[in-house]
């Protein structure tokens, strides 16, 4: 028997054919029907997503707002209640601890949705990092309580409004409500937010009502062409939209000055934020090391970890990289010496044992149609 | 798992067509499903010589690189140019239109190695 986790949702995959692998220590669905099929789903109907590995970490306490501003990049005093903000934790070094968004429920608390993998590293520096008493801020691993879903792509709302009054389109980008749905007992937040550059929703209950919220939703869609999706195209998804992936694009060795990320990094506040005087001279003298687009020019498809080459010296290599199912064409994002970042330069890249013609191109590949 | 009983089959989920002495090669519909979508396919060209050491081509889906493995050594003779800009007939039809090389055989002891389709069948079953 393997040991690897459930979520919630897991008793449901099998009646929509998926085929799970082990992600990061998680029996996860990579794909139901193909990559390439649930890919166009989303971006042309809709698509639900069981994301409910993502980790949940909950800051609170009068001291709350001083705590994430000395352990986050972005400013989290530009944040009022039901309000969301993209944002990092840096190392000393301004190496990447994770990357993740902060919901703040109110003054004093806020919900850190962080990545499946990093949940315990993220819960032990937080805590490693606080220097408030228990009266002061508080930090909880609340993983098991919640189940997460998202639900991407142009007919998402549409497809929601059916389970509730809620007025769904006064939900704007980055915001959450709490929300009742239909039959289900249990409150969900409902953010407008995700991982794929659709408009959409991600939903948050109790994990307990999750496999109802799953089937109710896929009933309710399912006119409108709303599918499962699985982590396969839930990574084209992203990587066409120039999301970054930890472990790809960011890493404890790559910045997210370094990733192109620096819209949610504040190096002007007040804070003495982790990683700041590092992260400023990245900002003041430019980055050494810039992420790019590249598209090939040879026929090959760039994969994560192939050295990116010019004229013989290695001078990066490619974070992420496929065949662009929207796009057709195969597209990698590459971490590479600045001096060569510039659009239209020509690098080669070392696929397997051939060396493939490819350029720089603009970022994001893909962006929808508004 | 359709499994046709006149070709034989490698653990590294090859099938092959003996055809004079010379054997067609493809991949299993086991490992087109194993796979998921391919979308780009590398082939050698005619004349190369292949030998069950070196990787001889390789089947790209979405997600993955897979190597492809000669199940047996020769000389390619034939190699379907069709699946380059096709590549999504391995997916529809890995037996038929999705035939990637011709080899010809330089010792058809080796085909002795190769698994029936009930032995392959055995074989994916306990994997």
């Amino acid at each position: 028997m393997s040991n690897l986790k459930r979520t919630p949702i897991f008793s449901e995959y099998e009646k929509y054919g998926a085929k799970t692998i082990d992600f990061g220590g998680w029996d996860l669905p990579v794909q139901f029907s193909s990559i390439k099929h649930e890919h166009e789903v989303t971006r042309t109907k809709a698509g639900l997503f069981d994301v409910s590995h993502m980790g949940e970490i909950i800051v609170k306490g009068p001291k709350s707002l001083a705590f994430l501003q000395q352990m986050t990049t972005n400013d989290v005093a530009k944040l009022s209640p039901k309000r969301i903000q993209y944002t990092f934790m840096c190392y000393p070094d301004g190496g990447t601890v994770d990357d993740f968004v902060v919901y703040m429920i109110d003054e004093e608390e806020y919900l850190l949705v962080v990545n499946a993998a990093n949940t315990d590293k993220d819960y032990e520096w937080l805590v490693k990092n606080n220097h408030y008493s228990d009266a002061e801020v508080t930090i909880d691993n609340v993983s098991k309580d919640y189940a997460q879903l998202a639900l991407q792509g142009p007919l998402s709302e549409e497809i929601l409004q059916n389970l509730t009054d809620t007025n769904l389109s006064e939900i704007k980008f980055f915001r959450f409500e709490n929300v009742a749905l239909s039959s289900i007992d249990k409150p969900a937040i409902v953010s407008r937010t995700g991982y794929t550059g659709e408009d959409g929703f991600e939903i948050y209950i109790d994990p307990s009502a999750g496999p109802e919220l799953w089937n109710l939703l896929l009933e309710t869609g399912k006119e409108k062409g709303l599918e499962p999706i699985g982590l396969g195209a839930r990574d084209t998804l992203r990587f066409e939209s120039n999301l970054a992936l930890y472990g790809q694009e960011l890493s404890k060795d790559i910045s997210p000055i370094e990733a192109g990320l620096g819209f949610a990094v504040k190096i002007n506040k007040q804070a003495d934020f982790i990683g700041k005087q590092v992260l400023q001279n990245q900002v003041g003298n430019g980055p050494n090391r810039k992420l790019v687009g590249i598209e090939m020019i040879d026929k090959g498809i760039p994969r994560h970890g192939y050295a990116v080459l010019k004229d013989q010296e290695e001078i990066g290599y490619i974070t992420s990289g496929t065949q662009s199912p929207t796009l057709e064409k195969n597209l990698g994002l590459a971490m590479i010496q600045t001096e060569f970042a510039e659009e239209g330069t020509e690098l080669t890249i070392q696929v397997r044992k051939r060396e493939l013609r490819a350029v720089v191109v603009k970022t994001p590949f893909y962006k929808r149609q508004k | 798992m359709n499994l046709p009983e006149e070709l034989l089959y490698s653990k590294d989920h090859e099938w092959i067509k003996k055809e004079g002495n010379n054997v067609r090669i493809g991949i299993t519909e086991f490992a087109q499903d194993e796979l998921g979508d391919i979308v780009f396919i590398e082939l050698p060209e005619v004349d190369d010589e292949v030998s069950g050491d070196e990787p001889f081509g390789s089947v790209e889906s979405v997600k993955t690189v897979s190597e492809l493995y000669a199940p047996v050594g020769g000389k390619v003779v034939e190699v379907n140019e069709e699946l380059e800009d096709n590549p999504e007939y391995v997916n529809e039809s890995p037996y038929e239109k999705a035939w990637m090389v011709v080899v010809e055989l330089s010792d058809e002891s080796e085909l002795d190695e190769l698994l029936t389709a009930e032995q392959y069948k055995a074989f994916i079953e306990q994997d």
